[in-house]
């Protein structure tokens, strides 16, 4: 058994409305920062999962992530090796 | 007596007004602990509101993992009937008990105010005592009650009959979603409340134990309980195997 480290990062879909990113994209014009467009906040999960090899090690954390760090029917993931 | 269940989560804090709102409806309410794994012969449970194992992560996705919701989710199977109140109704949605999503509220804040509720439905277990469809005035305190369904979805439900409650305004008609006071947190067609395609499992973000006596400001909230009270007492005498059988 190896230890494998990986990031899984999820974030509102397409289409959902984010008002947290609204407010952060509102705020910057506060900064003096212009060209700054499309902001969606989400959230990263870091992880370690014991297991034979990659592939297993990745198995389990994309039903973690399937399963409890996403709501599928509002967010996406993707699964990040470290 | 009738004896239905309110689960307790570590960080559910509306349990115990809940407890008192089914005794005032005319039931034997009795809490059950999170971790057990029955529902110790209720012949419905209630899921209270609060803030469930912290709402870490997303709000009532921890709690869907528990003990209790495995027991909960197999009565629910069985055609038992169950209410998510608020928090409970997030947790509902996380298990996929009841369709759709509750989103951050489309303003931010959180929110604890009176709200003003349309039944859509009065033929359910959980309103057939409602009355006359007049606006039922309650609680709301969530920060995360934005109801969210993709649009197929949303029509689907429409037409099935499995909006139960909308936002409305003073006069009873129906709120906007966006810019419209009467309609708190941005729900997607001003929903509240929703059933699930049984009509077994219903969900709503307004808290009907907090309007649930005159000396709270309301008791609009107590016929959707003794609605409850009720269909469970039926079930009860219709089913007498099912109850405590898990």
């Amino acid at each position: 058994m190896s230890q494998f480290r990986f990031a899984v990062n999820v974030t509102p879909k397409p289409g959902i409305l984010d008002p947290q990113g609204r407010a952060v994209e509102g705020s910057l014009g506060h900064l003096g920062i212009e060209g700054v467009s499309g902001v969606r906040v989400g959230r990263r999960v870091e992880l370690t999962v014991e297991a034979a090899d990659p592939t297993a090690a990745t198995a389990v954390v994309e039903r973690l992530a399937r399963e409890l760090f996403a709501n599928p029917l509002i967010e996406s993931f993707e699964v990040e090796p470290r | 007596m009738t004896r239905i269940g309110v689960v307790v989560f570590p960080g559910s804090n509306c349990d115990r007004d809940t407890l008192r709102g089914l005794e005032l409806a005319g039931a034997e309410a009795v809490p059950l602990w999170h971790e057990q794994g029955d529902l110790d012969g209720c012949a419905a449970v209630v899921l209270p509101g609060g803030f469930a194992y912290g709402d870490y992560l997303r709000a009532g996705v921890i709690a869907r993992f528990s003990p209790v919701m495995r027991a909960v989710a197999a009565f629910a199977g069985d055609g038992g009937l169950v209410l998510g109140i608020c928090n409970g109704f997030q947790v509902l949605a996380e298990a996929g008990l009841v369709p759709g999503a509750l989103l951050r509220n489309r303003g931010l804040r959180f929110l604890g105010r009176d709200v003003r509720l349309g039944a859509e439905r009065l033929d359910t277990p959980f309103t057939s005592l409602v009355g006359d469809g007049r606006p039922l005035r309650m609680p709301i305190a969530h920060g995360e009650g934005c109801y969210f369904a993709d649009d197929a979805t949303l029509d689907e439900l429409e037409r099935d009959g499995q909006v139960l409650f909308r936002y409305v305004r003073e006069d009873g008609t129906r709120a906007g979603v966006d810019q419209d006071a009467a309609n708190p947190n941005g729900s997607l067609r001003a929903i509240a409340g929703v059933l699930n395609a049984r009509g077994n499992v219903a969900g709503l973000m307004p808290h009907p134990e907090r309007a649930s006596d005159r000396l709270l400001g309301s008791d609009d909230g107590l016929p959707i309980l003794r609605s409850l009270v009720e269909a469970a007492a039926r079930s009860e005498r219709a089913t007498p195997a099912l109850v405590g059988a898990r």
